[in-house]
């Protein structure tokens, strides 16, 4: 086992699969300029070391470009690894990521793949609201994309690799304030958690959510870094005597319900907590979906905890309101508790 | 005189673009009677760009098209059967009825279903390239847009991109003077497109895009650069579409004097007369290859209305990649 941040672990599924297979590379802005960043977060320092600059493919700050480069390799026998230095650049580059990659193989009836990669950094890291929202819920609303959020190192490995390997286009929402980046590209207030990464090759299926914590008052559903306020909230829960399950669902499309039904048919009650804005998100759909397949287990209503439906304010003090805390899901869980 | 060769060449030329003007005018008339369902979106008077810039493209050779595609995919080798079946909506059309006229296309031939927003084929033809080039062939892509593509942003981004990295990318602009119901003088300060592409360091012509001959002879230039790893190319084929925008578009946007001074340059007339003047061929040559196209768009259309139709579950399939067809 070693000892790596998510940002070394994403950059070893990244090495392991350009070793594996010759097709896969790398395309975006300041990947790996020489003397550069690696990347906004340094997830591809030092990859055109061993791969070369053709297959990390440096590119001007052309977002449409990039998207659009990755959808016509990709369906012309290459499998890129783009991506975006901030999520919110997306948005750019929406007409490519909506409309071909997300329509092709379906347009084509079925003859066409498209198999790329799209990474992009979320979360709020005062930076101010351009550099700042999490867009999970814009891209699960897309038919024909697969949606992922490693929020561990162990994670970060095997569902990047499983993005690789897989036929679609897959988005892959990776947090700020949980890559360890390292040197003069480190984050403040960053949480970095370093996680064992076995030796030997793994893959993690999509839709196979995670138990972060089992417990039998409260089942949390969260990503990213939510799942780690959850957790901090759950220990001084735990104090209360109020017992909380932790879910990750790891990847938001496809959606693993099972493990979310059967966490609540024990606990009664549920709760998401997402860093998306809670108007229309990912949370609203899987608190309509269970009101649909399992209202019955539970003996509360279900609880959202979301950032609060503004843009990200710069000022700290704003900041830590919009995005849930920990205090405030602790909050939330006990009055949940008293329902 | 033409040798053997030069003459088997323009009769297949004109077999192509008659094929086309006869395709869009059956489709046209289909349309009209209303048992075709969607929109139209016709290529007639614009053969010429399609089959001059395709005609000698290898089957590993790449296209991608716009929202007025069926010229570009004929003349890439889509078969007319697929095509006429996605027309009216058929399992066996060349997208099994998920495309429609504006999705046409079939990759086992190297024409990518048709990208109907303006602009968005552009970087995809960028990726394309790439890939051409990363695999290490000598394969190329035939870019289409029209004269409105080259306001949008997608156009800076990768022609900047195909420039930059070299890419065996043909941009063919067919600039048919009408984004929709607006002139590009209303939008465009700049007389001939192709200029833009000198802020890109890329080489540029301006063609005659209803002379088949000369759009094949820039289209063999451009293509020999591309092939032979020495980079892009921009045309701008200055022609004009016969037809409308889309469907119940009576041009009322267009001057007379205009539309007649063009249809006047009608290309497949132009074509004509060079095989009749260069005795390429007879007027009995042209008149059985004339039949035999014919004969193909009515056995198409036999062939589409017998197809079964999808059955409407089918919609919720291929949503992700289910290995192919």
């Amino acid at each position: 086992m070693a000892i790596m941040s998510i940002a070394e672990a994403l950059r070893e599924a990244i090495r392991e699969e350009m070793r594996r297979d010759e097709r896969v590379f790398c395309i975006g802005e300041d990947i790996d300029i020489e003397g550069g960043f690696g990347g906004a977060f340094t997830v591809t320092l030092g990859l055109s070391k061993e791969f070369g600059h053709e297959r990390i493919l440096d590119t001007p700050i052309s977002e449409i470009m990039i998207a659009g480069a990755a959808v016509g390799a990709a369906m012309t026998g290459m499998i890129p690894i783009a991506d975006v230095q901030y999520g919110d650049f997306l948005f750019c580059m929406m007409d490519q990521m909506a409309n071909n990659a997300a329509k092709m193989t379906y347009m084509s009836g079925g003859s066409i793949k498209v198999p790329m990669v799209m990474r992009a950094p979320v979360g709020a890291t005062t930076r101010g609201a351009q550099h700042a929202q999490s867009l999970e819920g814009f891209f699960t609303h897309i038919p024909g994309l697969k949606v992922i959020c490693p929020s561990t190192a162990y994670d970060a490995k095997g569902l990047l690799k499983t993005a690789i390997r897989d036929e679609n286009p897959v988005v892959v929402f990776e947090h700020k304030l949980l890559y360890g980046s390292k040197g003069n590209r480190a984050e403040k207030s960053a949480l970095s958690p370093v996680g064992e990464v076995p030796e030997e090759e793994y893959l993690i299926p999509f839709g196979v959510a995670a138990v972060r914590r089992e417990g039998t008052d409260i089942t949390i559903v969260a990503t990213l870094l939510m799942i780690y306020r959850a957790m901090e909230a759950a220990a001084i829960l735990a104090k209360e005597g109020i017992s909380v399950e932790i879910i990750d669902p790891r990847t938001l499309v496809p959606f693993d319900y099972e493990t979310v039904i059967n966490s609540i048919k024990k606990t009664s009650r549920l709760m998401i907590v997402e860093e998306d804005t809670r108007r229309n998100g990912w949370g609203a759909e899987v608190a309509a979906q269970i009101a649909e397949d399992a209202i019955y287990f539970l003996d509360a209503p279900v609880k959202r905890v979301a950032s609060y439906d503004v843009p990200v304010p710069f000022a700290p003090v704003m900041e830590n309101f919009v995005v849930p805390s920990s205090g405030r899901i602790v909050e939330e869980a006990r009055k949940l508790m008293k329902l | 005189m033409l040798d053997k060769t030069e003459s088997k060449k323009i009769l297949g030329l004109y077999e192509k673009m008659f094929l086309i003007r006869k395709y869009e005018e059956k489709i046209y008339f289909l349309f009209l009677e209303g048992i075709m369902p969607g929109t139209i979106h016709q290529a007639q008077g614009q053969e010429a760009t399609a089959v001059g810039m395709l005609f000698d493209l290898r089957k590993e050779d790449y296209m991608t098209s716009t929202h007025r595609p069926a010229g570009h995919c004929l003349a890439k080798g889509v078969s007319v059967n697929s095509m006429m079946a996605e027309m009216f909506a058929k399992r066996d059309g060349c997208c099994r009825g998920k495309g429609g006229a504006m999705h046409t296309g079939d990759i086992s031939v190297g024409a990518i279903p048709a990208i109907a927003i303006v602009g968005g084929g552009m970087p995809v033809a960028v990726g394309i390239g790439l890939s051409c080039k990363m695999r290490k062939t000598d394969n190329v892509v035939v870019c289409f847009l029209g004269d409105g593509a080259t306001n949008e942003g997608a156009f800076h981004e990768s022609m900047n991109a195909a420039a930059i990295w070299n890419l065996p990318v043909i941009f063919a602009c067919e600039n048919n003077l009408y984004g929709a119901s607006t002139h590009i003088s209303k939008v465009t300060k700049i007389k001939d497109l192709a200029v833009r592409a000198d802020a890109y360091g890329m080489p540029w012509e301006i063609v005659d895009g209803n002379d088949v001959i000369k759009v094949n002879e820039a289209a063999s230039r451009a293509v020999g650069r591309a092939r032979t790893g020495a980079g892009p190319t921009f045309l701008e084929l200055k022609t004009y579409r016969r037809s409308g925008h889309s469907r119940n578009d009576a041009c009322g946007y267009r001057d007379k004097q205009e539309e007649k001074e063009w249809f006047e340059k009608d290309p497949l007339t132009i074509c004509r007369k060079y095989i009749l003047d260069l005795e390429a061929g007879s007027i009995e040559d042209l008149e059985l290859i004339e039949k035999k196209v014919l004969e193909q768009i009515e056995n198409a259309v036999e062939f589409a209305k017998s197809s079964p139709s999808p059955q409407p579950a089918d919609a919720l399939t291929n949503v992700y990649f289910e290995g192919g067809i």
